[in-house]
């Protein structure tokens, strides 16, 4: 059953050896000559999983992988029962709200200590569990670097996505995030990727600052 | 000459953010009727922007004389100013906002301030009738992935470094291209791209929503200049890949606020290979795909004064004090109260 179709992925919910499955399918995209189209779709396939062992070795909650098919661009992985960030966030109280945040700023500090870039920091690719754990699920986009330019840019790209998609809280919910990553990687580096945001921020075409 | 003077009330909309001096008178209904341009045309290399601010207060008169000639309504017939205040060339904007001024004192009417990517989505909107649209706005001087939501078009992702526009005008001149007038460097290398039939592989560069193409730029001129690939495969790769970059980030908008509508706009959306990609997009998440008929693409007085027409009814204005230029002018700064949701 297809549940997400998303801009890189499908993904759909199904049974697989008597467990509940996502199966993360890189669809070929029609827009995309074949050439194109292959070498992204197996790529982004290979890649994935590998980076998603690496965030669990750094100690981020993701979801079992199960199997890779690298030339159908097909990835079989546990179904993480909860609801998306971008569900919750808006709804839920300013505490839980700052929690969540502090949790989500903690979980990206330890991603960066060890080298991993997101790509894709969007609360829609988080899911809040029943006991109020916070999966990250989305790892298509992410890459390895422990280069303070690429966290700069891990980091905006979350508060973008809190400003467009969160306006109401986006400030609050962006300062708990930091304070959160502060805890994960020391306030010393905090301080240094916080002054890189702000060059990117004025990086940014038509910034009146700049 | 049609007599257009009746109970409706006139806008005469100036753009000059960039290489094209435009004028334009604009209905309130919505009816444009007229849509006069003078591009500047460097001899070599890229816009020089003080050369360009030249031409266009040299050619302001000719075309304004003209605007209000084709569309049959006389200066004083005219009951609002838009000129478009940024972002864009200093130099430029201010000949713009210049003339603006003048105009609308000397008639004694109100001046409207128009931010220049606002007026690319409005006349977008107009001239297809999308109301709430995933905006892919392409030229050379912009490329942003745009929604509305409360109040504002926020920006969903955006180039880090050049404009698609400008990594094509670019690449056309480092591989010697040549431009017939009125034609852009974006056409001559669509039309080479159309008998490419080898791909290049190319740096494929999509950071989340965000998007570069210096990178993608550098690479397929170093591939041409190898003398590997015929200039057709490479213009061919080229437009594949950025524009798989675009179609990407698009989808991935799309996917992410699902809107029901896909508009593409600006003067790169005049690119049928574009076209054809986004309108695959849109089909697949049963968005309705629009794209802004080819003489409101580029640059144009239209846009502006539409723009200014929907904010001047809204109750926005710009006294002359304020009518500074605003180079830096950044899409999602701008409050659009006339946006119904």
């Amino acid at each position: 059953m297809l549940i997400k179709k998303g801009a890189e992925a499908s993904l759909y919910l199904e049974t697989w050896h008597n467990r509940k499955v996502i199966m993360k399918k890189r669809l070929p995209k029609k827009y995309r000559i074949p050439e194109l189209d292959q070498t992204i779709r197996s790529q982004r396939t290979a890649y994935e999983p590998n980076i998603i062992h690496k965030a669990k070795e750094a100690g981020v909650p993701t979801p079992t992988i199960f199997m890779v098919d690298v030339a159908d661009a097909n990835i079989v992985m546990e179904f993480v029962e909860g609801k998306q960030v971008k569900e919750v966030l808006d709804s839920v109280s300013s505490e839980e709200r700052l929690r969540l945040s502090r949790l989500i700023g903690r979980i990206i500090g330890r991603l960066h200590k060890h080298g991993i870039i997101h790509g894709d920091l969007t609360t829609s690719n988080m899911i809040l569990t029943p006991h109020g754990k916070v999966v990250f699920v989305d790892f298509g986009l992410s890459e390895r670097s422990k280069e303070l330019e690429p966290k700069g840019v891990d980091l905006h790209l979350m508060k973008r996505a809190l400003h467009s998609t969160h306006h109401k809280h986006a400030k609050e919910c962006f300062k708990a995030v930091m304070e959160g990553y502060a805890e994960a990687v020391g306030k010393e580096k905090t301080k240094k990727v916080t002054a890189k945001i702000r060059e990117i921020e004025k990086r940014g075409r038509y910034v009146a600052e700049r | 000459m049609p007599a257009n003077k009746s109970t409706d009330s006139y806008c005469l909309g100036i753009e000059s953010t960039a290489d094209d001096f435009g004028a334009a008178v604009v209905s309130f209904e919505g009816k444009v009727l007229s849509n006069a341009n003078d591009a500047y045309m460097p001899k070599k290399g890229g816009i020089h922007p003080r050369e360009a601010a030249r031409h266009h207060a040299a050619v302001s008169e000719k075309v304004l004389a003209e605007a209000f000639q084709t569309a049959a309504v006389k200066p004083q017939d005219i009951d609002l100013v838009a000129f478009s205040q940024g972002p864009g060339l200093g130099p430029c904007l201010r000949t713009g906002a210049t003339a603006a001024r003048a105009l609308a004192s000397y008639l004694d009417v109100p001046l409207v301030g128009v931010n220049h990517c606002v007026g690319h989505i409005e006349i977008g909107k107009l001239a297809t009738g999308a109301v709430d649209p995933v905006t892919l706005y392409v030229s050379g001087g912009n490329t942003i992935v745009s929604a509305f939501e409360a109040g504002r078009y926020r920006i969903f992702g955006e180039t880090l470094d050049i404009a698609i526009g400008n990594c094509l005008d670019v690449f056309a001149r480092a591989v010697d291209l040549k431009q017939k007038r009125g034609v852009p460097f974006g056409a001559v290398v669509e039309e080479l791209a159309s008998k490419g039939e080898k791909f290049v592989s190319l740096p494929y560069t999509v950071k989340g929503m965000d998007l570069s193409f210096s990178g993608l730029l550098t690479a397929a001129v170093q591939a041409y200049q190898s003398g590997q690939y015929s200039v057709e495969d490479v213009c061919f790769s080229l437009q594949e890949v950025a524009f798989s970059m675009l179609t990407e980030v698009t989808e991935r908008a799309l996917a992410h606020t699902e809107k029901p509508e896909v508009l593409l706009t600006g003067g790169v959306a005049a690119n049928r290979r574009l076209q054809s990609m986004l309108e695959t997009v849109a089909e697949e998440h049963d968005a309705r795909f629009c794209v802004v008929p080819l003489r409101l693409a580029a640059d144009n007085g239209a846009m502006i004064a539409w723009a200014g027409i929907l904010a001047y009814k809204s109750g926005v204005s710009t006294p002359i004090e304020k009518s500074y230029v605003n180079v830096k002018w950044r899409l999602e700064e701008v409050y659009a109260p006339w946006v119904e949701r």
